[in-house]
C-alpha cells in the first residue's frame, strides 16, 4: 500500500471518546468505566447522566417483575419522509437495529418497591427520544390499560420533542395523550412523571407536565423552546442555570429533584403515601 | 392552465400580512363580541384573547389568536405568538362557556408559542400540556377553525375540540418549515422542501385526518376578499355548531376521545 492510500485508511486504535466518558455539564473527562460505575452521575458536578430505557428499568422496576407491552406499536412513515440526508425509514430502521428498541418509549407493567404500577421509559438515544405516532400510541395504550387493571402510571420522559418525520400526526400525539392521561387522571388514579435530560419541546409540552407530581433529576435539562432560539428572539444571554432542573424547582414547576439512587424509593413512598 | 400550488405558496398566502385575521373574522362574523381580559395570575396576553359573542343569534365564547393588524398592534401582540398567560386565559375562559352551556369557537393563527425568558420561566411548556389536558375534556362543542399559520404546539393548545375546520391556505405543521429545513437540510433556505415533505397544506391534512373539513377562500386567497372569505367560515362554523348542538356531553367527551385516540394508530 503506497502512503497516500493508507492515509485514509481509517486508524485502528479507537478514538479518544470511546476510552473516556465527558461531562456533558462541566467537560470533565473520566474513563468511561468510572462514568458507568458512577451510574452515569457525574462526579464533580452531579450531572445526572443519560440512561438507556432498560438501564433504567433495571434501577426502577422490582427484579424479574417487568413485563413488556405494545413491543409491535412502531415507528410509521406515512409521509414516505425524505430530507436532505436520505429517507426517514432508513434512519429509523438503523436506529432499531443499534438500538434494539422499536419505538422511543418503552411500555410494561411491574412492580416498584412492592407497588403493582405500568412504567414508560422513553430512550434518548431513539431518534433523539422523538414523539412519534408509535410513542404516542403507546402511552395511551397504557393509559387505557392502567385504567382497566387500576394501576399507577409512571412515565420517565427523554426528548427532544416531536418528531418531525412524522408530521403533523406527530403533534397530535401531544393531543391524543394528554387526553389519554386526563381520563387516567379522572378514575382517580395516579401519574408520576419523571423529567429526565432531557425533557424539551412537545413532550414538555404535553404528558411530561401533567403528572400528578412531576419530578426529576439533579442538573436535568427541561423547557419548552431551545437556548439558542429564545436568546436568537429575545437578542439577550440567558443564565447559565436556564432551563436546569433546579431553576424550574425554583419556579414552581417541579415537586422535587430526586437523585438517581433514591428515585425508586421515593416513587415507592408516593403510591404508599395515595394507598397504592 | 395555473402553475400547482405549492405548500410553500400556502405558507405565504397563510402568512400574508393582508389575510383577514382574528379581529376581521370577530367584525365580519359576529353581531357582538366582547372581549374579556386576564388570567386572574399574572398577566393580559394580547396575542390570545377571547370574549363571549354572537354569531347568527347563537351565543358563543370565541378565542383566538391576535397577530394585531398596525405595526404597534402586532408588537403588543406578539405577531399572535402566546404567553403562558395566555393559554391559560383561554382555558379560563372556556370554563366559563362549560359553565354557561355555551359552545367555544377558537381561531388558529399563530407562528408558533412565544419563544421568551419569561415564558420559560411562567411555563410555556405547562400551559400547553393543561391546555390539551383540559379541552379533551371540556364538556361543551368545541369547533376549531385554523385560519392562517397553526404553528405547532402553540396552534395546538387551542385546537383540540370537536370539529377541526381549515381554510384553504391555511398551514399547520409540527415545526415551521424553516425550522425543519434548519434541523435536518442544515439550511433554513431549503424551507419550501421541508414545508413539501411535512405536509401542510389543509387537503394533506384532510387526508391524514387531522383536518375535518376544508373551508374554500376566495380565489387567489382570504387576502382578496375578507367579507367573502368571513363568510365561508361563518357558514362553516354555524354547520358544526348545530351538528354538535343536541350531542350530550358524556357522548361529545366520547366521541372526541375517539376522534383523538385514532389520530396515528397505525395498529
Amino acid at each position: 500500500m503506497a502512503w497516500f492510500e493508507a492515509k485514509a485508511e481509517k486508524p485502528k486504535i479507537p478514538p479518544a471518546k470511546a476510552l473516556w466518558a465527558i461531562c456533558p455539564k462541566c467537560k470533565s473527562h473520566f474513563e468511561k468505566s468510572v462514568w458507568k460505575g458512577a451510574n452515569c452521575i457525574c462526579p464533580k458536578c452531579n450531572y445526572h447522566g443519560r440512561l438507556s430505557a432498560r438501564e433504567r428499568i433495571a434501577q426502577i422496576a422490582d427484579d424479574g417483575t417487568f413485563s413488556e407491552v405494545f413491543r409491535v406499536v412502531s415507528y410509521s412513515d406515512h409521509l414516505e419522509f425524505h430530507d436532505a440526508t436520505g429517507p426517514y425509514k432508513e434512519k429509523v430502521e438503523a436506529t432499531i437495529a443499534k438500538t434494539g428498541e422499536t419505538e422511543s418509549v418503552v411500555m410494561g407493567v411491574c412492580e416498584i418497591g412492592g407497588h403493582a404500577a405500568m412504567l414508560g421509559v422513553m430512550d434518548f438515544s431513539f431518534m433523539g427520544g422523538s414523539l412519534g405516532t408509535g410513542t404516542g400510541e403507546r402511552i395511551a395504550r397504557a393509559c387505557e390499560q392502567a385504567i382497566a387493571e387500576r394501576r399507577p402510571l409512571v412515565l420517565f420522559s427523554a426528548s427532544g420533542g416531536a418528531r418531525m418525520h412524522e408530521g403533523i400526526l406527530s403533534l397530535m400525539q401531544m393531543a391524543k395523550t394528554s387526553a389519554a392521561i386526563a381520563r387516567l387522571k379522572e378514575a382517580g388514579l395516579p401519574y408520576i412523571s419523571v423529567l429526565t435530560d432531557p425533557t424539551t419541546g412537545g413532550v414538555s409540552a404535553s404528558y411530561a407536565m401533567l403528572g400528578d407530581i412531576n419530578i426529576t433529576e439533579p442538573r436535568a435539562l427541561i423547557g419548552f423552546a431551545g437556548r439558542r432560539v429564545i436568546e436568537n428572539t429575545i437578542h439577550q444571554k440567558l443564565p447559565l442555570d436556564f432551563q436546569s432542573a433546579e431553576y424550574l424547582e425554583k419556579h414552581g414547576f417541579i415537586d422535587r429533584i430526586v437523585e438517581r439512587g433514591n428515585l425508586k424509593k421515593f416513587i415507592a413512598k408516593m403510591l404508599n403515601y395515595w394507598g397504592f | 392552465m395555473a402553475k400547482k400550488k405549492t405548500a410553500m405558496d400556502c405558507v405565504k398566502l397563510a402568512r400574508d400580512p393582508k389575510r383577514p385575521h382574528l379581529k376581521d373574522f370577530i367584525r365580519l362574523i359576529c353581531s357582538d363580541f366582547e372581549e374579556l381580559h386576564g388570567d386572574r395570575l399574572v398577566n393580559d396576553d394580547r396575542a390570545l384573547i377571547g370574549g363571549f359573542a354572537t354569531i347568527d343569534g347563537v351565543k358563543a365564547l370565541v378565542l383566538g389568536h391576535n397577530k394585531g393588524e398596525t405595526v404597534e398592534e402586532n408588537m403588543e401582540a406578539n405577531f399572535g405568538m402566546a404567553n403562558p398567560d395566555g393559554y391559560r386565559k383561554a382555558m379560563r375562559l372556556a370554563k366559563l362557556a362549560e359553565k354557561f352551556h355555551l359552545p367555544v369557537v377558537t381561531f388558529v393563527d399563530t407562528p408558533g408559542a412565544y419563544p421568551g425568558r419569561e415564558a420559560e420561566e411562567r411555563g410555556q411548556a405547562e400551559a400547553i400540556a393543561k391546555s390539551l389536558e383540559f379541552f379533551s375534556r371540556l364538556a361543551t362543542p368545541v369547533v376549531v377553525v385554523v385560519t392562517g399559520e397553526g404553528g405547532s404546539g402553540g396552534a395546538l393548545a387551542i385546537a383540540v375540540g370537536d370539529r377541526v375546520l381549515m381554510m384553504e391556505n391555511a398551514v399547520y405543521s409540527v415545526i415551521s418549515p424553516e425550522g425543519c429545513a434548519g434541523i435536518l437540510w442544515r439550511d433554513g433556505k431549503k424551507a419550501p422542501e421541508a414545508a413539501e415533505a411535512l405536509k401542510i397544506t389543509a387537503h394533506d391534512l384532510k387526508g391524514l385526518g387531522a383536518v375535518d373539513e376544508i373551508i374554500k377562500e376566495p380565489a387567489g386567497g382570504a387576502q382578496k376578499n375578507h367579507e367573502l372569505a368571513a363568510a365561508n367560515v361563518k357558514k362553516a362554523v354555524l354547520k358544526a355548531l348545530a351538528s354538535l348542538k343536541e350531542v350530550p356531553a358524556d357522548e361529545l367527551l366520547e366521541k372526541r376521545y375517539a376522534k383523538l385516540r385514532a389520530l396515528g394508530n397505525f395498529y
